[in-house]
């Protein structure tokens, strides 16, 4: 992982100074509201219908035992005792005191962590596969080049107030994108061309909210050492070009619209062509210095424990069914991945007390080299497991919360806060997810019902990713009600689509029934090896319709 | 007059003032003093004003720098509109006219010019800042000057930090 050197060190430091003068001239009354707005957004600080909330950044989704332990004790020390795990794979605090804030920075520079660039229109955090670096399938690790992006990107001058937010994501699995790239303003995917070499496929242009749309590839190949020149100027082109005149046609993906993705590369080439061989260029020499960062912990050499895991799962059904869903290969054998699930039923998605991080963060020490991935789906990985070890690490999740065999199922929801917490919400989201979770309490049909992304927002600024969940849900306000609309085919794996409207929406007590129907649907006329979306995609809406509003 | 603030923070005074676009039909009147004007009405009216050391251009946040050419270096002051702090164009605008178009003379700021803004103005070749009135002019050092390195090359660096760190 990567480790701060001195420059960082400084750059961190420098930075709390700075935002403390600045929350001091804030309340000193020196900077009017409006002016601090982006100040405190840059920071990850926003206001919100109960107490600020502080969104704190974990690069590409990241972090050491002894960061999570200080997220554990700030939560504790300056909120209420739990934090937040977001889909940018972030964590946010939900009740920090505006003059804390500047302390709580600096309990975070104290272990290499800080809250930059988590909101605000400016580039953010770069997300990336919570797999990467473990996997069998991909084509090199992402991370070191989602390292190179934060610096680059860190307090870019050029880059601080766009039209709008800005969002980087990596993949570089060949077959699957847990990135979500193509959802993103730029999407990378990591590819080799004909000659082997290695470099990107760059998407432009994807994003949810009010205008959901799937990135289009504005160039097949691009060489690795062009990274930042190359996004220097697609973000030049953008900062200079976008929609300054209407907050909802701010995004890249506007642009890129009205330009068509043609027009809008070839000003990007255009553009590029003057500063293609800039000392931005990176060297080998950079590159291979942030890879060194990314190394293999110290694995052993070990056999795959076939056979035990064999025995412990014939003499122990849930064991076998957490096996199958919640643990996954491993490019080292006798290791395997394991997504620890923060969905129990009854706790909003993502919601971990103190107590939990540091559980979390023994876990990771015994038995994952201390390392903690957070993922998109708001889950927590240990990637580096013994097989040998499984067992046992089983046993100490279940009761901690963590082992609900459920990944990828219909009841590993994705959500947003919400109602409760937001205020911008039309409509409560959390008590829909608690109501499907306990309609659908039954594992062996969860299984039977293969992988189903069901995901909710609040309200149209797609927090929850409804857009993009095989089912999603919308909450809309109607004559001050709270509704729920619901869209079906959405997918941000490789094969990303936007989800189609259903049809009119819904009461909040209707909605388990209303997914149940839609499940019976799918389970009447899947064929032997179709998952949700499959059957979806071959009959389309017309059956969910029809059976929805008979 | 305002007085200006200098990249490293120290205040001049100044005497040249910045003349708005005329209203449509009006014709544009530069007063008899140092006088920034539209940068296409100084170029519309180029054989007017070349050569004139008491005239230089205000660039809005939408113009494009490439429209002044090798005329440039021409002016000995340039100033960009900032209309609204939370308006980016300005930025690029500066590293154009420096990085691109080798402006080597002032380039200034003007506008809704604040105190947080100055270090990014300062990295992207600004070296001049019309601080907004109400804003405490003797800040602006301190606000300056509140990072000692940034991690990107831009206008006051060539040399990106990962350079620096292979020397
Ligand atoms: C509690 C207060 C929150 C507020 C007020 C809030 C507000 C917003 C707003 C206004 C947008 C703008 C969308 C756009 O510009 O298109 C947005 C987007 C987003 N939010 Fe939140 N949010 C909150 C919490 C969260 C949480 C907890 C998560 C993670 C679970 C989250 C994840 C996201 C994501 C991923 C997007 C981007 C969607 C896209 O790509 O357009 N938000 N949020
Ligand atoms: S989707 Fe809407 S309701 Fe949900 S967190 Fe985002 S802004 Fe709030």
């Amino acid at each position: 992982m990567y480790v701060y050197d001195e420059h960082d060190r400084q750059i961190a430091a420098e930075r709390v100074a700075q935002f403390r003068d600045q929350t001091d001239r804030a309340l000193a009354g020196e900077l009017a509201e409006e002016e601090f707005l982006p100040l405190r957004l840059q920071n990850g600080l926003y206001v919100q219908r109960l107490a600020p909330m502080l969104r704190i950044a974990v690069p590409y989704g990241m972090m050491r035992s002894n960061q999570v332990r200080r997220l554990a004790r700030i939560s504790r020390d300056y909120d209420k005792g739990y934090a937040h795990f977001t889909t940018r794979q972030n964590v946010q605090l939900n009740w920090p005191n505006l003059e804390d804030v500047p302390d709580i920075l600096a309990e975070l520079a104290e272990v290499e962590m800080h809250a930059n660039q988590t909101s605000g229109n400016c580039i953010r955090n770069t997300t990336t596969d919570q797999f990467a670096g473990v996997q069998e399938d991909e084509i090199t690790d992402p991370r070191p080049y989602c390292e190179i992006i934060r610096q680059w990107s860190t307090f870019h001058p050029e880059f601080a107030f766009l039209p709008r937010k800005f969002k980087v994501a990596v993949n570089a699995s060949e077959k699957t994108d847990r990135a979500a790239i193509q959802v993103h303003d730029i999407g990378l995917q990591i590819v080799r061309n004909e000659s082997g070499e290695l470099g990107f496929r760059v998407h432009v242009g994807g994003g949810l909210g009010r205008t959901p749309m799937v990135a289009p590839v504005i160039r097949e190949f691009l060489p690795e050492l062009d990274l930042l020149t190359y996004m220097e100027a697609v973000l030049r082109v953008y900062n200079r070009y976008g929609r300054r005149d209407n907050k909802f046609k701010a995004r890249i993906k506007i642009l890129v619209k009205a330009l068509t993705p043609e027009g809008f590369a070839e000003k990007v080439e255009a553009e590029w062509a003057h500063i293609k061989d800039s000392p931005t260029k990176l060297t080998r020499e950079a590159i291979d210095r942030i890879k060194g960062y990314f190394t293999e912990p110290d694995y052993e050499s070990l056999e795959n424990a076939s056979d035990l895991l064999a025995r412990q799962r014939f003499e122990n059904r849930a064991f076998d069914q957490w096996l199958t869903h919640n643990v996954d290969t491993h490019k080292k054998t006798g290791y395997a991945i394991v997504n620890l699930t923060i969905k129990e039923t009854g706790t909003p998605p993502g919601d971990v007390t103190d107590r939990q991080m540091e559980q979390i963060a023994d876990l990771a020490d015994e038995y994952s080299f201390g390392e903690i991935r957070v993922t998109h789906q708001q889950n927590v990985v240990l990637a580096d497991v013994r097989q040998d070890r499984l067992f046992e690490l089983w046993q100490a999740i279940v009761p901690m919360g963590f082992g609900t065999a459920n990944l990828n199922t219909l009841t590993d929801v994705i959500c947003c806060p919400g109602g409760d917490y937001c205020a911008l919400a039309n409509a409560k989201s959390i008590p829909v997810a608690e109501a499907i979770q306990r309609r659908f309490d039954d594992l062996d049909y969860l299984y039977d019902l293969g992988n189903i992304d069901l995901n909710i927002s609040g309200c149209m600024n797609a927090c929850g990713h409804h857009h993009v969940g095989n089912i999603g849900v919308l909450g809309v306000d109607k004559k001050g009600e709270e509704f729920y609309q619901i869209s079906l085919g959405g997918s941000s794996h490789h094969d990303a689509s936007i989800g189609k409207i259903l049809g009119p929406s819904f009461a909040r007590e209707a909605m388990p029934d209303v997914i149940s129907t839609i499940i019976n649907v799918y389970v009447d006329k899947r064929t032997e090896e179709e998952t949700f979306l499959d059957t979806y995609r071959r009959i389309g809406i017309d059956p969910f319709k029809e059976r929805v509003y008979a | 007059m305002p007085d200006i603030v200098l990249q490293d923070g120290s205040i001049k005074q100044d005497d040249w003032v910045v003349v708005s676009r005329p209203e449509d039909g009006d014709s544009l009147n530069p007063p008899n003093q140092k006088a920034l004007i539209p940068v296409d009405l100084w170029l519309a009216g180029y054989e007017r004003y070349a050569g004139r050391e008491d005239i230089g251009v205000w660039f809005d946040s939408h113009q494009e720098p490439e429209t002044l050419g090798d005329k440039v270096n021409e002016l000995t002051v340039i100033a960009v509109n900032f209309p609204k702090f939370t308006d980016g164009r300005g930025y690029s605008i500066g590293r154009l006219l420096r990085e691109r178009m080798g402006y080597q003379n002032e380039l200034r700021a003007i506008g809704d010019v604040l105190l947080d803004q100055l270090q990014f103005m300062k990295r992207c070749g600004f070296d001049a800042y019309a601080l907004r009135p109400d804003k405490d002019i003797q800040k602006a050092a301190r606000c300056l000057g509140f990072f000692s390195q940034g991690y990107q090359a831009a206008t006051d660096t060539d040399t990106p930090l990962f350079r620096r760190r292979a020397g």
